[in-house]
């Protein structure tokens, strides 16, 4: 053994200090690598349910019809049944989950029927527009057309 | 030590060895099923149809995905974006705007009648299956999940930017609040629940609508069939799962 | 991020695309990692192909190389959104990633051949040293060479043949360390600036190129500073690799351009472009003229026409600068070029470099100083040349 280790003993220390930072990594590796990993691929498998934990800011047209069912019937067959509610209304989970906690403000119908309607040459030709200053010398939308029944007489 | 000790001894301490790694192989095991039992990842496999001949441009989709989401309100972080293309002839320069992400609408620079074409494209993360951002991610913080969506693992992220790069659609960025990388994960917390997602829920023509395509009943199989429908940069082989339909050839 | 880059951009970016995402560290990063590759090639030209004439450089070279081995992660330390989440990428690491997998490569390369290489060859000095100083400088090389005091003849013969397999070993760890740097980038389908299978190897002739330049530099200062005669069979055999190498990495790039402006596929109009305008100062000035073709037309002169020993050194100087001017820039122009143009390929931004911030120009300038001060202290701890080696 002795004559083995004749002149070599410098390079089995060095290997054996390899050999212990190796182990030290695998140690390292075993206690830190996140609990979970790998399990459906290459990630971290809690990583999934992350994603899944934010609260949803819109609450969908099936919520707001739940109570709202009178807006729900003016919508049925008109040309706005297609529109979403919070569409226009803006995000209201906070309010279909308890209705007092946020009461929505009604939208200023001017600038809100133009964020669609307005005439633009790259909208489908297809698609309603108009140009306010022409059409019916730009007064308020809601004097001719229901907001949720657009090709009816406002509800009086 | 006489016999009897030590066989004690050893026997203790092999269990002990023993139920070690079956806690630990447990515990992976058991946190791996982080699921809710109403939704059943492996039945979905996700992806959208954007149909062109429908955008107005409204800009509704980047608003609400801002506030759905919580990304950051500067012009140049997007989850998704609208683009506005005015093209003449074949298209091979195509002259493309898009203030603000469309944020707050596109403003009318152009004049009707002046002979050429012009249409909105929605932009959002591709959903790729063969997507090239996860496979140059250095530690698995991005990936597919089993469902078809692209997502974010922010607490592993190390923030590299990699992925960002590999991107060929330009829909990853670097949020400056967690200094790690977001992007558009089709509302997982919402497609999760059964709700769709924000930019379709407030899209008000149905130009964006959200697909399962391992649904044999929804409308996508249908529309693919009868539709002429193109992915962007198909040449790139990322398997995008955003079909888009009358997409003109002159769109990047 | 700056409110005014918006009314930089000229054109149609995606809107993500407008903010530079890899600064000047990423500029840095395969700076340094080709000066250690091209150090290494340089060292190994003598150890493994018998190239006597360049021995006076071979420590010199290892010791460089380790130099800037060592500062190559900290510009992208600095860079990364959580540095102290930088373990997972040997923890966890993505295979398909060539990123990760350079982790690997350099942890190998530092380890297994350099630190080793350097370790063999110096054993006999550090343990002369460690039985004639005093003090913690005793103890300091003690613990360097282990606690083991032979340095017998046999000892010293089985070092000499596992040094010379480990350089054997090293010159393809050095290929690959590098190489591996352009395959990062030549791997990104999504960037047609980056996307070209002739990258790793460009990349990898430009590093040799750095190298021998700075080995070349290095070598004739601390000459100069230790009162030390430069050996000129030395430097002028340095300068002619110099040359083959800058050939070599010439053509491979001028081959990729030609490639480019023949096919002149989807990209190539926005790229042309971009290279007239944004990048000219960098690409056609300080790269291509400045940093190529003046130190070969410098170095193939001296080939032609017989100068003294003071006009070779002058020009073997300027050349040398010149040289790692215009690699820097090389460098430059991938990472920074590849991110100015839009991948709509309809437009173009630009890269507003801070000074005093975490990815500004004066970080960059430390880092980029702070090999030449490990080097000092490397060069301190265990000297490259035979004149100063303690007494037996």
């Amino acid at each position: 053994m002795n004559r083995f280790l004749k002149d070599k003993e410098h390079l089995f220390r060095m290997a054996a200090l390899f050999a212990a930072g190796v182990v030290l990594f695998l140690i390292v590796r075993a206690v830190l690598v996140p609990k979970g990993f790998g399990v459906y691929g290459h990630y971290r498998a809690g990583a999934l349910a992350d994603n899944r934990v934010r609260a949803p800011r819109f609450a969908g047209r099936a919520a707001c019809i739940e109570c709202h069912t009178d807006e729900g019937d003016r919508l049925k067959g008109g040309k706005h049944a297609g529109v979403g509610c919070e569409a226009c209304h803006g995000a209201l989970a906070k309010h279909a989950a308890d209705p007092s906690s946020l009461k929505p403000t009604k939208p200023d119908s001017k600038t809100l029927c133009q964020t669609c309607h307005l005439m633009n040459v790259a909208k489908p030709a297809k698609f309603p527009q108009i140009d306010p200053k022409s059409h019916m010398d730009g007064g308020p939308c809601l004097t001719c057309h229901d907001q949720h029944a657009p090709d009816k007489e406002p509800k009086k | 030590m006489n016999s009897d000790r030590r066989d004690f001894v050893l026997t203790a301490g092999k269990l002990l060895l023993l139920t070690a790694p079956a806690a630990a192989y447990l515990e992976a095991v058991e946190s791996g099923k982080a699921e809710e039992p109403a939704y059943k990842t492996f039945e979905h496999y996700w992806g959208m149809i954007v149909d062109i001949e429908k955008c107005i441009g409204c800009g509704n989709c980047v608003r609400a995905c801002k506030v759905e989401n919580d990304v950051p309100l500067e012009p140049y972080f997007f989850r998704t974006w609208v683009e506005r293309y005015h093209v003449e002839g074949a298209g091979e320069h195509p002259d493309v705007d898009s203030p603000d992400g469309g944020y707050n609408g596109f403003p009318e620079k152009y004049a009707a009648g002046d002979g050429a074409k012009s249409f909105f494209v929605p932009k959002l993360c591709n959903q790729c299956a063969h997507s090239p951002c996860t496979q140059v991610c250095p530690v698995g913080a991005t990936f597919e999940s089993p469902d078809g969506a692209v997502l974010v693992d922010k607490t592993y992220c190390l923030g590299c930017r990699y992925c960002v790069q590999a991107c060929p659609y330009g829909c990853r960025f670097i949020d400056p609040r967690t200094n790690t990388v977001d992007k558009c994960n089709l509302c997982y917390h919402r497609i999760t629940k059964g709700l769709t997602t924000a930019c379709c829920e407030s899209c008000p023509t149905g130009a964006r609508q959200l697909v399962d395509l391992k649904d044999a009943r929804d409308p996508v199989h249908e529309f693919l069939r009868t539709h002429k429908v193109h992915v962007l940069k198909p040449q790139m082989a990322t398997g995008s799962k955003v079909f888009y339909n009358a997409l003109d050839g002159s769109v990047r | 991020m700056e409110e005014g880059i918006l009314h930089a951009i000229q054109g149609y970016m995606y809107p993500n695309e407008v903010e530079l995402q890899w600064s000047i560290l990423i500029v840095l990063y395969p700076f340094t990692t080709g000066l250690v590759a091209g150090a290494f090639i340089l060292a190994s030209l003598e150890r493994v192909f018998n190239v006597a004439a360049v021995k006076p450089t071979y420590r010199l070279a290892l010791l460089s190389a380790l130099a800037f081995l060592l500062v190559s992660p900290l510009p992208l330390q600095l860079h990364l959104g959580h540095p102290e989440r930088s373990i997972e990428m040997y923890l966890t690491p993505h295979t398909s990633s060539a990123m990760a997998m350079f982790g690997f490569i350099y942890l190998w390369y530092l380890m297994a051949v350099l630190v080793l290489e350097i370790w063999l060859d110096y054993r006999k000095d550090m343990v002369l040293m460690a039985r004639s100083e005093t003090g913690w400088k005793k103890t300091l090389y003690r613990i360097l060479t282990l606690g083991v005091d032979n340095i017998s003849e046999e000892s010293l013969r089985i070092d000499d043949k596992l040094g010379r397999f480990i350089t054997i070993v090293g010159i393809p760890s050095a290929l690959l360390l590098h190489g591996y740097v352009g395959f990062i980038f030549g791997s990104v389908k999504a960037n047609p600036w980056w996307s070209t299978p002739v990258m790793p190897i460009v990349f990898l002739f430009s590093a040799i190129v750095s190298g021998i330049a700075l080995v070349l530099l290095m070598y004739m200062l601390v000459c100069f500073l230790k009162g030390i005669p430069i050996d000129m069979p030395c430097v002028d055999t340095i300068a002619r690799y110099l040359m083959y190498a800058f050939l070599v990495d010439f053509s491979l790039e001028m081959l990729d351009l030609i490639h480019r402006i023949y096919e002149a596929d989807e990209s190539f109009k926005s790229l042309d472009f971009m290279v007239h305008t944004r990048l000219y100062t960098s690409q056609i000035l300080v790269q291509i003229v400045f940093g190529t073709i003046i130190p070969i037309a410098m170095l193939a002169f001296i080939q032609l026409v017989k100068l003294s020993d003071a006009a070779r050194k002058g020009i073997y100087t300027l050349a040398g600068f010149l040289t790692l001017m215009g690699i820097f820039a090389m460098r430059w122009n991938v990472v920074i070029g590849g991110q100015l143009f839009s991948k709509s390929f309809l437009g173009y931004t630009t890269y507003k470099m801070a000074f005093a911030t975490k990815e500004g120009l004066l970080p960059a300038i430390l880092l980029m100083i702070l090999p030449f001060v490990i080097l000092w202290g490397l060069v301190k701890l265990l000297p490259p040349f035979d004149e100063e080696k303690a007494a037996v």
